[in-house]
Parts: C-alpha cells; sequence; structure tokens
C-alpha cells in the first residue's frame, strides 16, 4: 500500500536500521569459547600446559571440557528460551523445576529396576527424565499461571519452587520404599562429570543439537512474543503452539544433560543476563550468544574445580552456585527498585 | 479498502454476555467510533475481530468470515492497537515497528529486504526515523504512541482497530494522535474502529458513532444524532450540555451537579 519507489529509495538506510548492530558479539564470543577451550584442556591437575600426556588430554580432559561446553551450552539457551516463552527473566530450568522433575522421573526408573529394563530398544531413562521434566515444567506453569498475570513474575518463581518441593518429596519417598538404589540415584543426580568419557558426550550430543536446532529455529517468535499473548496473536504467531514447542524443546534437552551433569543451577539465569547487559535483550542475538558464551563459561567454571582442593574434586554446581546465587539476589534487587 | 461487517455478534465470558447480537457494517474507508460505559462491550467487539476472543456470529472482510483465516492471514488484514501495549524498554524503535512484518515472515523466516524497507519507510512517514535506533523506555508517552502506530501500519492491514487509542495521552498528544489515524485513514484507505471515552473527540473524527450499554447497541448514527444530553443521561447515567459549533461539531461537556 505504502508507494513502492519510496520503499526502494529507503532499503539501503532500511537494513541498517534493524538488527545490524552489534555483530561482533558472535566473533567475541567464539573467540571467548576457543579461550575456554584451551584452558579447559591445558589446565590439570596431571600438569599443566604440555606436560601433561596425551593420553590423559584425549581420554580425560576433552570428554569432560566437550561435555562441560555442551552443557553449560544447552543450560543456558534453555534458560534463556524458557525466559523468553514465559515472558520473566527470572526462570531457569533449574527453577522452573525442570531438573526436580527429571531427577524423580530418573529415580522411578532405577526404582523399577535397571535390570528388567535393560533388554529395551530405548533407554528408558532419558525418557523418563524428559517426561518428568516435562511434566514439572508444565505444573509450575499452570500453578504460576493461575495467580492471574503478574508483572514481576515473583508468582512463577515460588510455583517452581512449590513444584520442585513436591517433585523431591515425591523422590525422597520412592527412595525410602527403594532404598537398594539410593547409590545409583544419587551417583545420577549429582552428575559424572569428573568422570566423564566420550560415550557420555555421544548419549547427550544427539538430544542437545536437536534441542538446540528448534530453539534458535524459534528466537524470532520469542521477540515477537515480548510484546505479550494479544499483541502476538494479533500479529499473527500462535502463542499457544510456539510456547509449547519451544517448552518441549528447552526440556528435552534440559533432561539430557541433567542425566550426565546432574544438579547445575544458575548457569541459565547469569550467562543471559550478562549477554542481555552487554549486547542488548533482542533474542535473536541472545539466543545464538547464550549458547556460545554458556559453553565457554561451564567449561572455565569446571576449571577452579580440579585444581582448588587438588586431589580432591569442588563439584562445578557448587562453583556455579557460588557465583549464581550472589548474582540471582542482584537481579531480583534490580527488578524490585524499577518497580517490576 | 476493505469492509468489515459483523453480523449477529456475541461474545461470552462464562456465563456473562459481553456482547449480543451486535451487527453492523462498516464501509471502505470509513471509521466507526464504539462509545459506552465501562463494560459496555467495547473492547470485547475489538478483541474478537483480532482474534483474541471466541465470538458467535459472524465477521467479514469483504465478504470472506475472519474466522476461517490462520492467525497470519487474519493480522494481514486486521491490525490491532491494545488499550495499553507492551513496550519492551530495551527494544528500539525500529525492532518494535518490524514486528509489524510478522504475518509476511514464514515460521522460520527471516524479514526479508522489502519487510526492512518497509519499516523505514513507515518511520520516514510519522516522522519517527529519529526514534528507530533509541530503546522504547526512554520514550516519552506521544512517542510510544506514534511507534504503535507505525507497527500497525508496517502490517499494511487495510482495517484497523483502536482500543482507547488516546486514553494514556495529554491533549495534545491526544489530537496528534488522532490527526495521524485520520491522515493514514485518507492516504491508505484505511476501514478503522476504535473504542474511545471521549465523547466529543469521538464525533469529531469518527464517521459514525455506535453507543453500547450492557452488551447492546442503543444508538447509531453521526455524532449529532447519537451524542443527545438525554441518550447520555440515560446509558452513562450523566448530566451533559451538549454544544453544537458552527463547524458541526458536537461538545458534550460535564454538568456539575453538586449543591
Amino acid at each position: 500500500m505504502l508507494a513502492d519507489p519510496l520503499a526502494r529509495r529507503t532499503t539501503r538506510s532500511g537494513s541498517r536500521l534493524v538488527a545490524r548492530t552489534g555483530r561482533w558479539w558472535l566473533p567475541a564470543s567464539i573467540a571467548l569459547l576457543l579461550a575456554a577451550l584451551f584452558l579447559g584442556v591445558m589446565i590439570g591437575p596431571a600438569g599443566n600446559w604440555g606436560a601433561a600426556d596425551w593420553n590423559i588430554i584425549w581420554n580425560v580432559r576433552m570428554p569432560r571440557v566437550a561435555l562441560a561446553g555442551i552443557v553449560g551450552a544447552m543450560l543456558s539457551l534453555a534458560g534463556a528460551s524458557y525466559q523468553g516463552v514465559f515472558r520473566n527473566p527470572l526462570v531457569d530450568p533449574y527453577l522452573l523445576g525442570v531438573a526436580a522433575g527429571a531427577g524423580l522421573g530418573a529415580t522411578i526408573v532405577f526404582a523399577v529396576g535397571r535390570a528388567s529394563t535393560s533388554g529395551w530398544l530405548v533407554d528408558p531413562l532419558p525418557l523418563a527424565a524428559f517426561v518428568g521434566g516435562l511434566l514439572a515444567v508444565l505444573l509450575t506453569y499452570l500453578v504460576g499461571a493461575s495467580f492471574g498475570a503478574n508483572r514481576n513474575g515473583i508468582t512463577l518463581v515460588l510455583a517452581g519452587v512449590a513444584v520442585t518441593s513436591l517433585a523431591t518429596s515425591i523422590q525422597a519417598f520412592v527412595l525410602q520404599r527403594n532404598n537398594d538404589v539410593i547409590r545409583e540415584v544419587y551417583s545420577w543426580i549429582l552428575g559424572r562429570l569428573t568422570l566423564a568419557d566420550w560415550g557420555d558426550v555421544r548419549l547427550v550430543l544427539p538430544y542437545v543439537v536437536v534441542s538446540s536446532t528448534v530453539l534458535l529455529l524459534h528466537r524470532r517468535h520469542l521477540d515477537v512474543l515480548r510484546v505479550g499473548d494479544d499483541e502476538a496473536i494479533s500479529l499473527g504467531t500462535q502463542v499457544t503452539k510456539v510456547r509449547l514447542v519451544v517448552v518441549i524443546a528447552a526440556t528435552m534437552g534440559t533432561a539430557a544433560v541433567v542425566s550426565v551433569s546432574g544438579l547445575i543451577g544458575f548457569v541459565g539465569i547469569v550467562v543471559p543476563h550478562v549477554i542481555r547487559l552487554l549486547a542488548g535483550a533482542s533474542y535473536r542475538r541472545l539466543l545464538p550468544l547464550s549458547l556460545v558464551v554458556g559453553a565457554a563459561f561451564l567449561i572455565l567454571a569446571d576449571i577452579p574445580g580440579r585444581v582448588l582442593q587438588d586431589p580432591a574434586e569442588t563439584p562445578i554446581g557448587v562453583v556455579t552456585a557460588f557465583f549464581g546465587a550472589p548474582f540471582f539476589i542482584l537481579v531480583l534487587r534490580a527488578r524490585g527498585r524499577s518497580g517490576g | 479498502m476493505s469492509s468489515l461487517a459483523f453480523t449477529d455478534l456475541g461474545v461470552h465470558y462464562g456465563r456473562r454476555d459481553a456482547i449480543v447480537g451486535f451487527s453492523d457494517t462498516v464501509r471502505p474507508g470509513e471509521w466507526l467510533c464504539l462509545i459506552g460505559p465501562n463494560g459496555a462491550g467495547k473492547s470485547s467487539i475489538l478483541r474478537a475481530t483480532a482474534g483474541l476472543v471466541a465470538h458467535t456470529g459472524s465477521i467479514e472482510v469483504d465478504g470472506a468470515p475472519l474466522s476461517l483465516r490462520t492467525a497470519r492471514r487474519r493480522a494481514e488484514l486486521v491490525a490491532y492497537v491494545p488499550q495499553t501495549p507492551n513496550l519492551p524498554d530495551e527494544m528500539s524503535g525500529a525492532e518494535y515497528v518490524l514486528l509489524g512484518r510478522n504475518p509476511y515472515i514464514g515460521y522460520f523466516g527471516v524479514e526479508s529486504k522489502h519487510d526492512l524497507a518497509m519499516v523505514s519507510s513507515v518511520l520516514e512517514r510519522l516522522d519517527l526515523t529519529d526514534f528507530a535506533r533509541r530503546p522504547l523506555g526512554s520514550m516519552s508517552g506521544g512517542e510510544r504512541q506514534r511507534l504503535v502506530i507505525a507497527r500497525a501500519l508496517a502490517q499494511e492491514a487495510p482495517i484497523l482497530l483502536l482500543d482507547e487509542p488516546t486514553s494514556a495521552l495529554d491533549i495534545g498528544h491526544q489530537q496528534q494522535a488522532l490527526e495521524l489515524v485520520d491522515r493514514l485513514r485518507r492516504e491508505h484507505g484505511l476501514t478503522v474502529v476504535s473504542a474511545m471515552h471521549d465523547l466529543t473527540l469521538a464525533g469529531l473524527y469518527a464517521d459514525r458513532l455506535a453507543l453500547l450499554h450492557q452488551g447492546h447497541v442503543v444508538a447509531k448514527g453521526a455524532a449529532k444524532t447519537v451524542l443527545r444530553p438525554e441518550t447520555l443521561s440515560e446509558f452513562y447515567g450523566v448530566s451533559v450540555n451538549v454544544l453544537h459549533e458552527d463547524d458541526g461539531t458536537v461538545v458534550v461537556v460535564p454538568k456539575r451537579t453538586g449543591v
């Protein structure tokens, strides 16, 4: 309806107006990731900077670095996606109850008995973790939404806390009835990043690739959702479908990485927030950057754990919580001041 | 230029009827303004047309029912500006106007050069080029309202729905916003349906008014036939003076009723 000649005349300025700023963030974050990879492979208790022999580097450090990178990338990307789809910058896979739900799903499989399912074509463990995580996030959403639209998003976080408690209590009950599997369950929950081998990488990689591809393909929709459900619908977005697809993809990826890494909190909230501060809040930039920076972040966070109490290990979840919890409080304070 | 026809429209929230039996045909390029007290059903008509609430009866654009269209196809025909639009503080003006191109971008697609050209052309026409890179959070109420209209214009829909477009603006920006809508209506042949509280402004800009009360149309027509003291007193419960200016403007002024 607008005059074509005018449109053609302004094509060049138009392409400069939108989404063409800040292109250097991606190269910068990739450089950060490469540096993290280098440090992660080179630093360890068996000697630094090439003193360690190749066998240790290839079979011990590299799978661990690769797994930390995959886990960090997935948790950050999932965190940013949940934040977009729930229009709430306070949520992450842990605060929504996804991890607890996945833990419950896995516990039930252990309680039924790994022996009885060993003959199955598909390992039910990741599937149960996925279903548990999905049920938990849907429950959190329904409970949080039932208190009405709230502007500061605290009720969704509180609902997540309640769902986490519920899942944890059911898990405790199941474990009490089946105390022969407690060791198995806890080693699953605490994760095995410290014992990672290439098999673990191969186990999670397909889930993570599928999940991240789906999430990255929806990044433009998350920007449309920023104006709220009603306006997004009036702009032609199928809000319910987008929300469902994104939640399923993010939960699948989270459940898969939780099954190898255990509970690693705050990655999904810290990394997207730092990127928002530095590179802006557009999901078109936020999602790819979360993937890359999240990988770098967890690889780096894994390094102090290896050398601090050498030869003992500081679990990576302890490191991320140590930095993440104060950060979360800062975010809450900032939101409180701005009136939410 | 498109017409918008409502036939026996009904909107129900649970057992409460928000709108009952609303029928009207808005001619191509016409401006219909819905007036009435709070809760009369003005917003429900707009929300049903935008596809946000379920309705009974039919809503047709150029004779084709809207309900048969997907959300995307509907968004190509109908642009909707809610009473309090959400403007994310960190989003830039250009990014915001680009949202209006959403119906034309495929599910996995990104915006084309044409979409970007449309955004900068709309910004230029509305004198908003300076706001393209600025975050929405740094803008005044009047500037934000112009960007919201810019987004609706970038949507290229022939029908524009405005829910209380001036309720958050001072008198100067009210005039500016309504003049802008009127100009766009004349330049692009937009068909406009708005809900408004200010009866004088409603009469000034709209071709026709429809007065709603508890979900029913109780008066319809030109400003001078709808805006009558006894009608307004009956349905708003207000006592007013209605002044008729020489240029045909109908001015509604509340009367002091205190002792």
